[in-house]
């Protein structure tokens, strides 16, 4: 277990969840054929490497961001901007998300800096305001970045539709299926190495500033730089991210980059999955993803049934426009009755039943 | 802990903070030229700053005497401007004496509606997470989603016109300055809900209790009084102040949208960092400043208007790193 950094997801009920999303994951291509499943399947595995980048800061060092979808927007277009003003290659595309994470880690050493200076409520305040400011200017520099409409470009040869490369297992493997390979093992990556973060002993003393700040500082560590650290690690790695999901969507724009729904949908993924365990994330990436692909049609034909019915109010609260407003409420009840999430309250019923 | 804010009035200033927004100004004046446009402009700021203040005051408040930060404030933003369109749905129009009353009425039943609102979201999502900083920005995160979307469900996905009686529509002229009788309305409900805040913090018994229960909640409670219920009260206060600045802003707008508090709330916590959390006059310094910017960069360079303000803030924060008129000891 040395690659998942000595510390796997307790009890066999949390790994076999885990395990199942993992495998579900790579054997999507294989399994289902068509265009939605694969589509979901990418979405999971992107947003369980932004969630557990996130779970860095939210669970691992108690800190509220709402700038992280910015960083992972600024990943998105690093790659989409390079590629459409480059030309599709791979120079471009590593020219883009070097560009991204070299702006990521100056936005987030200065964010850092200014805002966790004094007390770490300040923080959630600094970056909701930067994040707005940032998604009002990508907007408004349409010859910059493409504005309302974003930007579509081109990719390498390599990764079109078009891209043959014969058929294995009776599924037929084209550019598009070595996207979604290459934006799983990103997201893998990405996963391993954030997992050896907080496994080291920087992780530990970030742990130790969640529980009690004044005691990490009386022991020597420097609170402001351990934060500072942690938010420019997540930030960096929600850069690449949003490098990855570019790369699939063959777009950027402040829709499926930047816009604030998304950093929502990160929160509720990582307190739903559970906070302080990056293994939350994944299961609660999949969760989410396949409840909101799902789910949400489900919520349309109740409201018309509703309709049908003549109930009042019911149809437009159960309107698929309104998922949000059930979102809402599960998040709220998620925060209230099970602030664990699903993987840390598997965990303590594994820790109960054997002591470690 | 030796001060409360701005609340104590025999505290001695530190005046330099307060003449931040002469400095603003003098710094924009060349930039602009044109005396008249100048003029018009700082004039809208006072305006726009005087509604902003009444926004962020009731968040600034909360979070000074209850350490409670509600990322939902600009929901109930919202709430006041939804009221104050169905009270001017039915509202007759006519003579100055009736359009005044309509008003009064679209301000207490923002008032009045945000306050209930804000009642059963103190006891139900607040009250089990008094003093859990991250559980607090969490729980209010999602409430303010829930309220937002209600809206949504209940009034439409389209803004509703919320135009302002005839009697402060048009603008006053002296010369070739042109105010608008409308912002000078907002201005001066702006002053007066600040003085009547600083007299009631100050010079009543509730203000003293609840600048008691700032300094020592303990002692305020073995003293035999109820701060949870007192709290209640503040919050309800506190969402009831944000839902006539809704009303303020719907009708400055001319409209009102479930979407705006959630943009509102951007400009009011650039508001309250930089006035320092908690702090009623650093509150209106800051809703001062944040409205001139806006104004003298929405004028010179519009597309950079809300960064200039994060600017601001930037360079605020690098000056006082607790914003310009901090509550002490936290």
């Amino acid at each position: 277990m040395r690659w998942l950094s000595g510390d796997p997801p307790r009890g066999w009920p949390a790994r076999a969840l885990v395990a199942l999303v993992v495998l579900g994951l790579a054997a999507t291509p294989l399994l289902f054929h068509g265009v939605k499943p694969l589509e979901v399947a990418e979405k999971i595995c992107v947003m369980a490497a932004l969630a557990a980048s996130y779970d860095v800061l939210l669970g691992y060092t108690g800190i509220v961001s709402f700038a992280h979808v910015m960083f992972f927007g600024i990943g998105a277009y690093g790659v989409g901007l390079a590629s459409y003003a480059l030309g599709p290659g791979w120079g471009a595309l590593a020219l883009g998300l070097a560009g991204g994470l070299a702006l990521s880690a100056l936005l987030a050493v200065a964010i850092g800096l200014f805002s966790l200076r004094v007390q770490a409520i300040f923080f959630a305040m600094v970056t909701l305001a930067v994040a707005y400011a940032f998604n009002v200017l990508a907007s408004q520099l349409p010859d910059l970045t493409g504005g309302e409409d974003g930007r579509s470009f081109r990719v390498p040869e390599l990764l079109r539709p078009g891209h043959h490369f014969g058929h294995w297992l009776g599924a037929a493997v084209t550019g598009r299926t070595l996207t979604y390979y290459l934006a799983f093992a990103g997201a893998a990556a990405l996963f391993l190495i954030l997992l050896r973060v907080v496994n080291s002993p920087f992780g530990r003393v970030l742990q130790a500033i969640r529980e009690n700040p004044l005691r990490a500082e009386a022991l020597g560590y420097r609170i402001v730089v351990h934060r500072t650290l942690a938010v420019i690690v997540a930030a960096l790695a929600a850069t690449c991210a949003g490098g990855l999901d570019a790369l699939w969507l063959r777009y950027v724009g402040p829709d499926t980059a930047l816009s604030f729904s998304i950093q929502i949908d990160v929160l509720v993924i990582v307190v739903i999955g559970g906070r302080g365990t990056l293994y939350g994330a994944v299961v609660g990436a999949a969760v989410f993803v396949i409840a909101q692909n799902y789910l949400r049609s489900a919520i349309g034909g109740l409201s018309h049934a509703a309709a049908d019915l003549g109930l009042p109010l019911l149809p437009s609260l159960l309107h698929p426009d309104r998922w949000l407003l059930w979102l809402g409420l599960m998040f709220i009840l998620a925060v209230r009755f099970a602030p664990r999430g699903i993987i840390g309250e598997l965990a303590r019923r594994a820790d109960l039943a054997e002591p470690r | 802990m030796t001060d409360i804010g701005a609340a104590s009035p025999r505290r001695r200033m530190d005046i330099l903070p307060a003449l931040t927004p002469l400095i603003v100004a003098a710094v924009a004046a060349p930039f602009i030229g044109s005396l008249s446009t100048f003029v018009t402009l700082t004039l809208a700021s006072l305006a726009m700053g005087a509604m902003l203040f009444v926004m962020a005051s009731g968040l600034t408040l909360a979070f000074g005497m209850m350490d409670v930060l509600n990322f939902g404030h600009g929901a109930f933003i919202a709430v006041g401007a939804f009221a104050a369109t169905v009270v001017y749905q039915f509202a007759p129009h006519g003579s100055l004496g009736i359009d005044l009353a309509a008003f009064v009425v679209a301000l207490t039943a923002a008032a009045i509606v945000c306050g209930l609102v804000g009642y059963v979201y103190e006891r139900l999502l607040i009250a089990p997470v008094y003093g859990r900083h991250l559980e607090q920005i969490l729980i209010t995160i999602g409430g303010g989603i829930v309220i937002e979307q209600l809206l949504l469900a209940l009034f439409g996905t389209q803004p509703i016109d919320l135009t302002p009686p005839a009697a402060f529509r048009g603008a006053l002229v002296f010369g070739q300055i042109a105010v608008e009788k409308y912002r000078l309305v907002a201005l001066g409900l702006g002053l007066a809900l600040y003085v009547v805040l600083l007299l009631v913090l100050s010079r009543t018994r509730i203000g003293l209790l609840i600048r008691a229960g700032v300094e020592n909640r303990e002692m305020v409670e073995a003293l035999g009084y109820r701060i949870d219920r007192l709290f209640t009260l503040l919050f309800m206060a506190a969402s009831a102040l944000a839902g006539i600045g809704g009303v303020l802003w719907g009708l400055y707008q001319s409209q009102a949208r479930a979407g705006m508090g959630g943009e509102l709330l951007v400009l009011v916590f650039i508001v309250i960092i930089i006035g320092g959390l908690g702090s009623a006059t650093g509150c209106f310094l800051g809703a001062t400043l944040v409205a001139l910017i806006a104004n003298y960069a929405g004028f010179l360079a519009p597309k950079l208007a809300l960064v200039c303000n994060i600017l601001l803030m930037v360079a605020v924060l690098l000056w006082r790193p607790r914003g310009l008129y901090p509550l002490g000891g936290r």
